[in-house]
């Protein structure tokens, strides 16, 4: 199995809340990835009233998983034979939001590490359009629990 | 270093992470980072990071762990610097 079928693998994930369709530059200090939302995303018939906006949250969720759960999966690879299943947990997200994403747009999320020590990894992440546009980014952190 | 420089280094160290003002505006070296300044377990990483950089030392994953308390960051602190 690759590395990138291998994390992707390992998600804690399903739809309608799995926000990675592939992954890419994957190393030791920071992982990318992609993820295009479909237009029949179940948030767009509330977000907003007949105007589908790709809420905040879910552009930080998405840079969550692809930055932050995926890294840590692959930062966490040694051990996992032990673990049952790799478990992450969001510790703070601090985004700036600077362009709105719609409906079938390709999103790449960059992830760059900034350490991952006692258990905690924090990340600059950024997510560009298919104009490369920057569209948010920030930092995020999580604590990676090792369930056995 | 004295006791009293070394809890006003901390003090500068913890203050973006507080979270209770009063707690903090008493801390004594009998001040829990957790429970008394309401820092959380993952902030605490951060103030243990800043805490190696401002003295230039290196904390384990043991010494992390007893890194509850402020007495127990200023016995760490004082042995890693006289290791040194």
């Amino acid at each position: 199995m690759t590395e990138a079928g291998y994390i992707l693998n390992q998600l804690p994930y399903t739809p309608p809340f799995l926000f990675v369709d592939e992954l890419f530059n994957i190393s030791e200090n920071g992982i990318s990835g992609y993820y295009t939302f479909k237009e029949d995303e179940y948030f767009y018939r509330g977000h907003f009233k007949n105007n589908p906006v790709t809420p905040g949250v879910i552009l930080i969720e998405t840079m969550a998983q692809i930055g932050l759960v995926c890294l840590g999966i692959c930062l966490s690879k040694n051990e996992a034979d032990e673990w049952t299943q790799p478990g992450i947990v969001l510790s703070s997200a601090d985004i700036e939001f600077l362009s709105p994403v719609y409906p079938g747009e390709k999103v790449t999320v960059v992830s760059q590490k900034k350490y991952f020590r006692f258990n905690k990894l924090k990340c600059d992440v950024e997510m560009k359009n298919s104009n490369e546009k920057i569209v948010c980014r920030g930092s995020i952190s999580g604590m990676i629990i090792n369930k056995k | 270093m004295t006791n009293e420089a070394l809890i006003a280094s901390l003090k500068t160290i913890v203050k973006p992470y507080v979270r209770n003002e009063e707690g903090f505006k008493n801390m004594t070296e009998h001040t829990d980072f957790l429970t008394d300044l309401q820092i959380n377990s993952a902030n605490l990483v951060d103030v243990i990071l800043d805490i190696e950089n401002e003295f230039d030392i290196e904390i384990d994953n043991e010494s992390m762990e007893k890194m509850l308390s402020v007495k127990a960051a200023m016995e760490i602190i004082t042995t890693k610097l006289s290791e040194k």
